[in-house]
């Protein structure tokens, strides 16, 4: 069991959720909330945020793992008997009652220990119901709360969104849980009064001063609100963090996707602070290892546009947008596309140049576990990537097709296909690239630029000369840097997948 | 502007119609069939009934009938029989029909489907056989003739209880089940979630499903007479007696009209007359 700590509402420990149909909603994921903060689980929809505030909530009991509540192990308690409150994401106000009932509706289930003292001064105690006045005290307090004084006896469905938003904070708010559970409870309102509500949430919270776990796949909500920040995948915790950290430093490339708008750019750590992205060398502040591959994360917002030849890189706007209070342009350098905020704008065509500060290039590391490239396609159905030709086979780019003697592909519906100058993605795994010293071996060549052992192999990078292209392979033989070499792959090792359907 | 003489002018009137047809075939000549309809079957006999019932065999306006069935002891026992015995299947059909209807709703949706089905399967065949097949089974095990009252009373239910359990399922698996999780959330167990929540918000197919259990029995003679071994006799009964054997229109009529009256006090007290946005589906 994870040692809990001291200011820890909420843990969370190897948390797990699959459904019947064995969908795992939650997978493994492991938190703590803090007493008192306002977390927020941030993800697309799907991403295992709402049942997780669920199993905090007690509808959903958990498939292994544990919730622990003030350290004690909930995870099997009915939620009538958990000291939290939710406000659901269509708000499920009871129809049947008026506004006064649907908040005073925990309260008259409430039942609390009186101490009395009798003539004697010996004191009682008895469980009772909460009197009347108390209720009506409590309910008072709670709408004064969401400014809906003087509702308490219209009927629910009277009333707009937002009102109803409101009754379903207040009949949260008045039991005085500790964790108020907060499920998209904004996605139904419009634009206006969602920017109104998250900053009245954000008030409430702290003048409740109670723990306020929300859930959202609203990212600039997350981040308006929150303390911290919890992004998931796929049942998968990504980063946890506060608003500033996770918009600054994303851990992945995901959570840069997701937060925000991003470039994100494939390139290689040259050691020393430096990096290589779209075909120029930066200076960044994160240290990472020689030719590790890395994505490069910048924001929009931080690539400054200058006059063609005073930047870092140049290149040409393709598309330029008003946006309000900034223009968004795009910029082709070589074939990688740079999206740029800026106020002032640069038309379309005009050549220009781009500088980012080194504090701007975010640097993460990628999992490798196979090389891939763009190509296309040849008239002799062989395929061109990574400034080479290879072999392939073209009929797996469709199932059950053959190709016929003039070298066109015949498809399983019988339809004829010109591949000549297809767009393909290409696949090739680390263990599938053989290196050799006779150059017309090959498909490519280039040289060794790295060589690192691996325990039990060697991991060589071998980069091509024209484009810079890099294969990395693994093998068991020693080779030297800076020897030149070409690359043999076998055309079944060669794995292609169409870019987009190819016009018939 | 454009410029130029001027050659001729239209003037277009928009409020008027261009041409003063007398008579245009619109949409509401379709409704003369349906008038014409509830006028010859409803509205017409309804009148009919009063005439007769105000009236004696010689067609002199009279509230003899009306005397004459307020003071005779046996027409009031066979009154409150009516009403008794309708009230007792209708709270029968409900103890039966809401747990039934309940658990229903709690099941898959197909399975819970093919199981309804079988609730409903015995309305397809004829009403009369299925009594007396029931009848048939009662003497079969030795109870008819012991208690005709409760014979009755389960003849009535098992062909009523189909009219119960729809409107009850069809309100139930429509339900929210946020409500309940709400309901759950804020403090409730079980129990109190279905008494706070499910049962105050499936009022509506109660009613239904009281009322069309409820005012059917009160006259479905067809039953009381299979199951009663004569001895239970029900409004709808001396009804069909009066316009039989007896022959007294009149009288048939008065009663007739006593009953009309009964049933709308019925539905004015369940609200059977309210226009309710949730009560759409839970009448069937």
């Amino acid at each position: 069991m994870a040692e809990v700590k001291r200011d820890d509402i909420i843990n969370l420990v190897d948390l797990r959720k699959e459904f019947d149909d064995g969908f795992v909603a939650v997978d493994n994921i492991n938190l703590y909330v803090r007493r008192g903060e306002f977390i927020t689980f941030l993800g697309p929809s799907g991403c295992g945020k709402t049942t997780t505030l669920r199993m905090i909530a007690g509808f959903e009991r958990p498939s292994s793992g544990k919730v622990l509540l003030n350290g004690e192990d909930i995870s099997m308690l009915p939620p009538h008997k958990r000291p939290v409150n939710t406000v659901f994401q269509r708000y499920a106000l009871f129809p049947h009652l008026n506004v006064k009932e649907n908040v005073a509706f925990g309260l008259k289930l409430r039942k609390v220990e009186v101490t009395y003292e009798d003539e004697n001064g010996d004191r009682f105690k008895r469980i009772e119901k909460l009197t009347r006045e108390e209720i009506d005290a409590k309910v008072e307090k709670a709408l004064k709360m969401v400014d809906l004084e003087g509702f308490e006896s219209r009927s629910v469905s009277t009333l707009s969104g937002g009102q109803q938003q409101r009754v379903a904070i207040a009949r949260a708010i008045v039991n005085e849980p500790e964790i108020l559970l907060l499920d998209e409870p904004l996605g139904a309102l419009d634009l206006k009064m969602r920017k109104d509500m998250q900053l009245e949430l954000k008030e409430m919270h702290k003048k409740l001063g109670i723990t306020f776990i929300y859930v959202t796949h609203d990212q600039e909500e997350a981040l308006t609100m929150s303390d911290t920040v919890v992004v998931m995948k796929d049942g998968v915790i990504q980063q946890i963090g506060t608003p500033t950290d996770i918009y600054n430093e994303p851990k992945n490339t995901f959570v840069a996707d997701f937060i925000g708008e991003s470039n994100i750019f494939s390139g290689t750590a040259l050691g020393g602070k430096k990096v290589r992205f779209i075909g120029n060398i930066f200076d960044c502040v994160d240290d990472f290892d020689k030719n590790e591959k890395v994505d490069v994360v910048v924001r929009p917002e931080d690539v400054y546009l200058v006059d063609e030849g005073l930047g870092q890189v140049n290149g040409k706007i393709i598309s330029s947008i008003f946006k309000g209070i900034h223009y968004e342009m795009v910029l082709k350098v070589g074939k990688t596309e740079v999206v740029i905020q800026d106020t002032k704008e640069r038309k379309v065509g005009e050549k220009a140049s781009i500088i980012i500060r080194p504090e701007d290039i975010h640097l993460m590391h990628k999992e490798f576990s196979s090389n891939k490239y763009e190509g296309y396609i040849t008239k002799k159905n062989t395929v061109c990537f990574g400034d080479g030709e290879f072999d392939c086979d073209v009929t797996t780019l469709y199932p059950n097709s053959i190709l016929d003697e003039e070298g066109y592909l015949i498809t399983e519906n019988g339809e004829k296909i010109d591949l000549t100058d297809v767009d393909v993605e290409v696949e090739v795994g680390l263990k599938d690239i053989e290196i050799s010293d006779n150059l017309e071996e090959g498909g490519a060549s280039g040289q060794i630029v790295s060589i690192i052992y691996k325990g039990d192999h060697y991991q060589i990078i071998v980069r091509t000369e024209e484009n810079e292209e890099d294969f990395v392979c693994d093998t068991e033989y020693t080779w030297n840097e800076n020897d030149i070499v070409s690359v043999i792959i076998k055309p079944e090792d060669i794995k292609l997948k169409l870019k987009e359907e190819v016009k018939r | 502007m454009t410029k130029g003489k001027v050659i001729s002018k239209t003037v277009y009137k928009d409020d008027k119609p261009v041409k003063n047809r007398k008579w245009i075939f619109s949409r509401k000549q379709l409704c003369i069939p349906y008038g014409l309809f509830l006028f010859m079957f409803v509205i017409f006999p309804l009148l009919l009934i009063v005439f007769y019932a105000f009236t004696d065999e010689t067609g002199k306006i009279s509230f003899y009938n009306f005397i004459d069935f307020f003071t005779n002891p046996t027409s009031i026992t066979n009154l409150f029989m009516s009403i008794g015995l309708a009230g007792i299947t209708t709270v029968c059909c409900l103890l039966i029909g809401y747990p039934v209807a309940y658990i229903l709703s709690k099941m898959k949706q197909r399975v819970a489907g093919v199981i309804v089905m079988l609730f409903v399967l015995p309305m397809w065949i004829n009403f009369v056989l299925r009594a007396m097949a029931m009848k048939e089974l009662l003497t079969l095990i030795g109870m008819f003739g012991k208690n005709n009252f409760l014979n009755t009373v389960i003849g009535m239910v098992y062909d009523y209880l189909p009219f119960m359990i729809m409107p009850l399922y069809t309100t139930l698996i429509k339900r929210d089940r946020s409500l309940e999780e709400a309901a759950a959330d804020l403090g409730s167990n079980r129990r109190q979630v279905f008494t706070k929540v499910i049962f105050p918000l499936s009022l509506p197919g109660v009613l239904s499903g009281i009322n069309m259990v409820f005012l059917p029995t009160m006259s479905c003679y067809v039953v009381s007479d299979t199951f009663g071994n004569g001895k239970v006799t029900i409004i709808g009964k001396l009804i069909e007696e009066q316009f039989g054997v007896a022959a007294n229109w009149n009288y048939g009529s008065a009663l007739a009209l006593i009953m009309l009256v009964i049933m709308f006090v019925t539905m004015l007290l369940t609200g059977g007359f309210k226009p309710q946005e949730n009560m759409r589906g839970a009448n069937l």
